[in-house]
């Protein structure tokens, strides 16, 4: 068919709805979740971890991680009696296969689960050049791969070490807080799967979320609140050594 | 014209400048999505197209509807914290076609020592053994239900 000029003048409109359509992208998954009534942080009790290595792997199945990159992972941390400003660290494999025995003796000998803190000042949006990493009106720090040109840069502001840079889509990537699963009501992976409770999804701006009761009650601390980045991701039992 | 000897020089000038702005402003309008800067300086489908990932994990809840007997089991005894995926993993393709997607048998070899293998970080307070002296070889399951850990706590599960 030979497309006349007549023809592609009439063509136009339609093409221009069906761009539209384009632009506008997917359509609410969630219709009952309203962003504005959430502010979302985690809890989590150095003091019940146990250093399993169930949230690292129900991370990876839930969010589909490459080996060796990490959303979240398990520090071991020795503290000896002589120096308790330099702690020796060891976390194989992100401790997604648990732990071995101690090599150290004696000290002081606890796990620290890290993640993404959800930063509500985060340098890692504030560095995106592009707009593909920012914060949702509920309180998340996501990345739009979309948009993610693979700079870098974020990588590089994020104080805790936080992102990495995903070999197969080229683009940064982190830690959701499972944005999938939080807007449907269910809890994250990391929280399903943790065996002790130990780690607690929060909802700050939910007056009944038992965070804040924990909060009143507990020693709670951010990691380098000195910082000031804001972090959502509140420690109990931290020891001042942890970097 | 009159003021300026070349007065069409500077309308030509101007005429590129509004042809260019208006370039701009038409192919801005024609490339930019829609919902960017909807919230933010970012593209406001991207939270959409984030919270659109299936899930991989059911959730306690969803587990407990059909299976409420181990649930009342699991609720009364020692393990009552530990949700169902936490050992059994994930398994909400499990949920959504429970006949076609069966479970993976689990090894109690594996998953118990991975929570209770004596180790100088865990808390005090956590119970943990050395495997190796403590059973002799046999498998936890020999005396420890799973499901209701303490010994004699709990029917067999």
């Amino acid at each position: 068919m030979n497309l006349t000029r007549r023809h592609f003048l009439i063509l136009l409109p339609a093409a221009a709805v069906a761009w539209e359509a384009v632009l506008a992208g997917t359509p609410e998954t969630s219709p009952n979740y309203a962003m504005t009534e959430h502010w979302w942080g985690m809890l989590v009790d150095i003091s019940k971890c146990i250093g399993c290595g169930n949230c690292v792997r129900a991370c990876a199945t839930e969010n589909d991680v490459p080996d060796g990159y990490f959303r979240t992972w398990v520090e071991r941390y020795h503290i000896s009696d002589y120096d308790l400003t330099n702690p020796v660290v060891d976390s194989p494999d992100g401790g997604k296969e648990g732990f071995p025995a101690m090599l150290e003796s004696g000290g002081k000998n606890f796990f620290v689960p890290k993640m993404c803190n959800h930063c509500a000042d985060s340098p890692c949006t504030q560095v995106c050049p592009v707009g593909a990493t920012f914060i949702t009106p509920d309180g998340v720090v996501l990345v739009d791969k979309k948009y993610c040109i693979g700079c870098r840069y974020c990588i590089q502001a994020c104080p805790y070490g936080c992102r990495y840079l995903n070999p197969k889509t080229q683009t940064a990537d982190k830690c959701t807080l499972c944005y999938h699963r939080i807007t449907q009501g269910l809890t994250t992976a990391c929280c399903e799967a943790c065996p002790t409770g130990a780690r607690q999804l929060a909802d700050l701006k939910n007056p009944n979320d038992p965070i804040h009761e924990f909060v009143r009650t507990h020693d709670v601390q951010v990691l380098k609140p000195y910082m000031a980045t804001g972090a959502k991701l509140f420690y109990n039992d931290l020891d001042g050594s942890v970097r | 014209m009159s003021r300026f000897k070349d007065g069409g020089h500077l309308l030509r000038v101007v005429l590129v400048f509004v042809l260019g702005a208006s370039a701009f402003l038409v192919l801005r309008a024609a490339l930019v999505p829609r919902s960017f800067g909807e919230y933010g300086h970012y593209r406001g489908n991207a939270i959409n197209e984030i919270a659109a990932q299936p899930i991989a994990f059911a959730g306690h809840q969803t587990c407990e509807t059909c299976h409420p007997d181990i649930a009342t089991v699991k609720n009364a005894g020692k393990h009552a914290g530990v949700n169902c995926e936490a050992c059994h993993g994930a398994l909400a393709k499990h949920a959504d076609s429970p006949v076609d997607v069966r479970p993976p048998t689990l090894d109690t070899a594996v998953l118990c020592v991975r929570c209770h293998q004596a180790n100088g970080a865990r808390p005090k307070s956590f119970p943990q053994v050395n495997a190796d002296e403590h059973s002799a070889g046999l498998p936890c399951g020999t005396c420890h239900q799973p499901h209701s850990p303490v010994i004699g706590a709990g029917a067999k599960q």
